[in-house]
């Protein structure tokens, strides 16, 4: 909503209150002013001239010759507008002066003749080409007969006006016109507002005699009212009201459909005009549309509608679209004479799905949607009445022929007085709460600890007591309210164990080397359904309008945008990177419409494992160093022992190198090298990743610590290298050895791993470390001897293992 | 005689001593005048032939031969060790501006950052950390919060539904309605609810399809607006600085009433003006309010018994006020040039 400062002088004096300040205080109290603009800024030098006489330029046929008074003097000032002649008085930029865009101008010779300064249009005063009227649009600007020549011109085009741009919420709608907002800035300033009641004078002649008005839902129609204008004259509507709409952006027609929009604009009421010659009968009509019922709007479009849509018919036909637009077939032309007021209230919630579908919001349909003041409808139309007879030479016939509720009345509020404060934390006096309120012109009145506040119908957003506290909370300033801190009870609060355990995972992985990035959820189709870490039978989640096929779906795997992430990188030649990232996947659940969420840890890495440095070469990233980093996770959150790991042949990646991660028995995740076909599809040199699901991994946080007691005797260390055939997974050994040392094996380390010309083609050596140990004493070598034998016979049974010699 | 042969054993034996220029030269004249089979030794084995006078004399003489020579050796040994430790140390002389060999580890993303330092803060203050799906049902994300379908707030371009009541949640406030429900109208509530958010956006420098929110509420006996601001006056100075100061201005959410906006004192200027403030001398940060009646009610509480207030942040727009940052797509895209300079954020 764009306010003119100059304009809302008609209702509250600002004498005092620049448009800085007011527009501070506005916004101070509740509704943005989101820019302050000054249309005449930068204009100097502007004046009222009056040409004499204008003759053609001896040298140039589209160039005229005029002499200008200026009030001072009369100079010579080439002009090539095709709508200047003599008599017209006009803005003149003089020798000197400063025009839009900060163009000064200067004296000048076109064609041999001098020009003594520019006669302007109003898009060189810097005026908004798409607001100019269409009668100006293409030549110079020129005044009413009543602005004095030689005197400062930007008064007269309302240029030395301020414009506040108030960003208007659901809560504000009350000040999309400028009665609600001189109501607002009234409450603001604690000064009074001035308001005149529309004077119509009325024929003799009824209206009703030539219109009645049918409403065939009052629920979605609660008032319908229409006025009968005739002998109407449509020309152009008057300069000081042309330049008040164009101020707030709207663009001037005539004087019939700038009246209506003015009214709008002041009343907040959307109003419509008919051409009553072509309305086509003697009877309004408001009923909903059939189902597939047509209309020809104004704007040419033939629109089909549905049996929600509110329609004016005029019994048979429809004339517009309730609220939202008028029908073509009963535009007022430049030939109309006889015109048909509409002032009405319709259900918002209708006209926004009706606006909504048809893809037109309007100025009207706007503010049937966040509401209008009740009481003001009847006002509105009268207004209109009264310019229309005073601009548009109209006869306005007796009363209004309505249907539905003429008026509302006031909402009574009743609460305790004091629960203002409480709830502010204020100490404000029964006097300062109730002269705040009365500052918003609502009526007060107290019984003992109650106060009975009626609220106008214009404050439709005022409805509970909590709404009145925040009336007195703003208008008194929250800047007045002292801060304390919360007496309530004091709460314990600490991280949940998840959220602790979660922290510890990114402080490991970071400690790893790896960095924390963020992806999006949604990503397309093809990547959503891939890289899950347990199969997926159903399609990925997507969404009903993705703003682009990259975003169309949710992901079940956060390494294809990982993936993606380091094909950013590998472009900026930056081949070495590490990345993790913990967050939701979406998992579909049958017949649910909502995916199941599970929070993941995904990782990624590529290139080197450190950088080259002066000391010697650089290591490539293995698998080995990937799934280290997993263990070291699983070490330090003490699940170790629980997890364990199987090949796997997942689909993008290697089939050779990439192990299911399985905690107890259960898939939890995945590690492993990337398939090669999928890294020469993204450009990416060997790389690795791994997933694990955090849900299953730290859910109930971390296992607890149970402490040991030091060793008080020596361990004693034996090593054995195990000839085996190549396929026996070391993992395998790593479990009998353990089994059958327990309870003396103290710790088991594989050391080596050895394939080459010392053992057979199929086989290989794998070089174990064990510690003996027992707590309570020194073992003797029989002893030790005893259980490593039993390893070594339990080896050979299991996998035919033979000691290396 | 002997008395002749020591003087000259002895001249001999320090020259060859003081010409030593190793250990094991100096090893080898120990072993050759002091050993068992050396002269000196020799020379006390004959002092049986000496006359009574001689003796003495001899004897005398060649216990001081002897304990000059060993002195002299000592010496000498000290002297060789201390330089064979000085060429030591010369030899492992290295050039210690060379660059150390370091672990470089990950850094923590920004936003990661500015979410743990808000939670801690309000771990402090007493507020725990709860989190909720981020695919919810319309009615927590809308209905449980005053609006209801059809509200003019509330437009389903902005969102991404999945049906017609499913959808991406657009903030955060669904976990208050759900967090409320679950404490069956006993406050108090206490919680913090940090998160991911999607709403219907073009991704341009300003505008992001998904980004944080970390949502703050507190439920309980007689808590107050007054109260509210002095939570978010710790939060500013905590965040942007002990000489912050906050003021709050009236706005409009529906599940808050009275619902404010909060500004901070930029933090660059400190008031007078600059580009960061837009010359006003204040930086809006958050949204918070009253928590609506409707809203109390609706998730089991008595408005007439517990008040509460909310307020909601972008990570996003502290961290780009914070540092300077120009775009809201670096924190997606995930350049590690940008993620690296947060390191110690
Ligand atoms: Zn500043």
């Amino acid at each position: 909503m764009l306010v003119s400062y100059n304009w809302l002088q008609d209702y509250v004096d600002l004498d005092g209150i620049t448009p800085e300040d007011l527009a501070n205080k506005i916004t101070n109290a509740g509704i943005e002013v989101e820019h302050l603009n000054y249309p005449g800024e930068g204009l100097k030098g502007i004046v009222v001239g009056k040409v004499e006489s204008c003759t053609q330029h001896p040298e140039a046929e589209k160039l005229n010759l005029c002499q200008v008074n200026l009030g001072s003097e009369t100079v010579q000032i080439v002009c090539g507008a095709p709508n200047v002649a003599a008599g017209q008085k006009v803005p003149v930029a003089t020798v000197g002066a400063r025009i839009a865009g900060n163009v000064k101008i200067k004296r000048a010779k076109l064609r041999g003749e001098v020009s003594n300064g520019m006669i302007c249009s109003l898009d060189e005063l810097g005026f908004d080409h798409n607001y100019v009227p269409k009668e100006y649009a293409d030549g110079i600007y020129v005044f009413d007969d009543e602005v004095p020549v030689g005197t400062d011109a930007l008064p007269f085009l309302n240029l030395d006006d301020a414009l506040l741009e108030l960003d208007i919420l659901v809560n504000s709608a009350h000040c999309m016109n400028m009665i609600g907002v001189a109501y607002e800035v009234s409450a603001i300033l604690d000064r009074p507002i001035h308001l005149t009641k529309p004077q119509v004078e009325e024929a003799d002649q009824r209206a009703s005699e030539n219109i009645q008005v049918v409403i065939a839902d009052p629920k979605k129609v609660p008032y319908y009212g229409a006025r009968l204008l005739t002998g109407i004259n449509v020309k152009p509507s008057p300069r000081w009201m042309q330049l008040r709409l164009i101020a707030a952006g709207v663009r001037p027609i005539n004087n019939v459909v700038d009246i209506s929009n003015y009214v709008m604009l002041e009343y907040g009421q959307p109003l419509h005009t008919f051409d009553y010659d072509q309305f086509g009968s003697k009877r309004v009509l408001v009923r909903n549309a059939g189902e597939n019922e047509e209309i020809t709007t104004l704007d040419g479009q033939l629109r089909k509608l549905t049996n929600e849509d509110l329609l004016i018919t005029n019994g048979e036909k429809g004339v517009a679209v309730a609220g939202v637009m008028g029908g073509e077939n009963t535009e007022v032309s430049a030939a109309t004479k006889n015109v048909l007021l509409e002032a009405a209230v319709f259900d918002s919630i209708s006209i926004r799905r009706t606006a909504a579908k048809l893809q037109l919001r309007s100025d009207a349909s706007s503010r049937y949607e966040k509401g209008i003041d009740r009481n003001r409808v009847v006002s509105a139309a009268d207004r209109a009445a009264e310019l229309l007879a005073k601009f548009a030479d109209a006869t306005v016939l007796r009363g209004v022929v309505d249907a539905g509720e003429r008026t509302v009345p006031d909402r009574a509020i009743t609460m305790p007085w004091q629960k203002i404060n409480q709830v502010l934390g204020a100490e404000l006096t029964l006097e300062e709460i109730t002269g705040t309120l009365k500052r918003l012109h609502f009526s007060v009145e107290t019984e003992g600890c109650a106060m009975h506040v009626s609220v106008p119908a214009r404050r439709f957003d005022v409805t509970i007591p909590e709404d009145l506290v925040e009336e007195v909370g703003r208008v008194y300033g929250y800047n007045h309210i002292k801060a304390t801190l919360p007496e309530g009870t004091s709460a314990h609060a600490a991280l949940t164990p998840y959220q602790k355990a979660r922290r510890r995972v990114e402080v490991l992985m970071e400690g790893t080397g790896l960095s924390q990035v963020y992806t999006y959820s949604l990503t397309t189709k093809e990547s959503a359904a891939s890289y899950a870490v347990r199969n997926q039978e159903a399609a990925p989640t997507q969404v009903i309008w993705p703003m682009s096929e990259e975003h169309a779906a949710l992901r079940q795997s956060m390494i294809p945008q990982l993936i993606n992430v380091v094909h950013y990188h590998l472009n900026r030649q930056m081949p070495n990177v590490k990345f993790y990232e913990i967050g939701k996947v979406f998992l579909p659940v049958a017949g649910e419409a909502r995916p199941a969420e599970e929070e993941h840890l995904a990782g990624i890495i590529t290139g080197q494992r450190n950088e080259r440095t002066w000391e010697g070469e650089a290591n490539a990233v293995d698998f080995f160093s990937v799934k280290g980093i997993v263990e070291t996770l699983f070490d330090a959150l003490g699940v170790s022992s629980q997890v364990s790991y199987r090949p796997s042949n997942r689909s993008g990646m290697h089939p050779g190198q990439t192990a299911d991660i399985l905690r107890n028995g259960d898939v939890i995740g995945y590690v492993g090298a990337l398939h090669p076909g999928v890294e020469k599809d993204n450009d990416l040199n060997k790389t690795f990743v791994f997933e694990v699901a955090l849900d299953a991994l730290i859910r109930h946080g971390e296992p607890g610590i149970t402490y040991q007691g030091l060793p008080r005797f020596p361990s004693t260390t034996r090593d054995i290298a195990l000839v085996v055939k190549r396929k026996t997974a070391a993992s395998d050994l790593d479990r009998v050895i353990r089994k059958n040392g327990a309870p003396l094996l103290h710790s088991l380390r594989l050391f080596d791993v050895y394939e080459g010309p010392h053992v057979a083609d199929d086989e290989k050596s794998l070089a174990f470390s064990l510690v003996y140990q027992d707590p309570e004493r020194t073992l003797t070598d029989d002893e030790v001897n005893a259980v490593h034998e039993k390893i070594i016979k339990a080896c050979a049974d299991e996998f035919g293992a033979e000691l290396r010699g | 005689m002997l008395k002749e042969k020591l003087l000259e054993l002895r001249q001999q034996a320090l020259s060859t001593i003081d010409s030593a220029d190793e250990l094991k030269a100096l090893q080898e004249a120990h072993v050759r005048f002091l050993g068992k089979k050396g002269p000196i030794t020799e020379i006390l084995k004959g002092m049986g032939k000496l006359s009574k006078e001689e003796r003495p004399v001899v004897g005398q003489l060649a216990n001081e031969v002897r304990q000059l020579i060993t002195a002299r050796i000592e010496e000498k040994r000290a002297d060789l060790e201390a330089r064979q430790l000085e060429m030591k140390l010369e030899s492992e002389k290295i050039d210690v501006t060379l660059p150390g060999r370091k672990t470089a580890p990950g850094s923590h993303h920004l936003l990661a950052s500015i979410i743990r330092e808000v939670e801690d803060l309000f771990i402090g203050l007493g507020f725990s950390i709860e989190e909720g799906p981020e695919v919810e049902q319309d009615y927590y994300n809308f209905e449980a919060l005053n609006l209801p379908k059809d509200h003019p707030a509330r437009d389903m371009q902005d969102s991404f539904y999945i049906t017609d009541d499913i959808l991406m949640r657009t903030h955060t406030s669904p976990v208050q309605a759900r967090t409320l429900e679950k404490h069956k109208g006993v406050g108090p509530v206490k919680v913090i609810c940090p998160g991911k958010v999607y709403r219907r956006d073009n991704d341009d420098a300003t505008h992001s399809h998904q980004f944080m929110q970390i949502e703050g509420l507190y439920v309980d006996h007689k808590v107050r607006l007054s109260d509210l601001k002095g939570i978010l006056t710790v939060f500013a100075k905590h965040m942007f600085g002990a000489d912050r100061e906050i003021r709050l201005r009236p706005s409009f959410f529906p599940f808050t009433e009275p619902s404010v906006e909060m500004d901070i004192s930029c933090f660059r200027c400190g008031g007078h003006g600059c580009n960061v403030c837009k010359g006003t001398g204040w930086i809006e940060i958050l949204g918070a309010g009253m928590v609506h009646p409707n809203v109390l009610r609706m998730s089991g509480f008595d408005p007439g018994e517990y008040t509460g207030f909310a307020f909601g942040m972008g990570p996003e727009r502290i961290a780009m006020l914070k540092y300077g940052i120009e775009d809201i797509r670096h924190f997606y895209t995930d350049d590690i040039r940008f993620l690296k300079q947060f390191y110690r954020a």
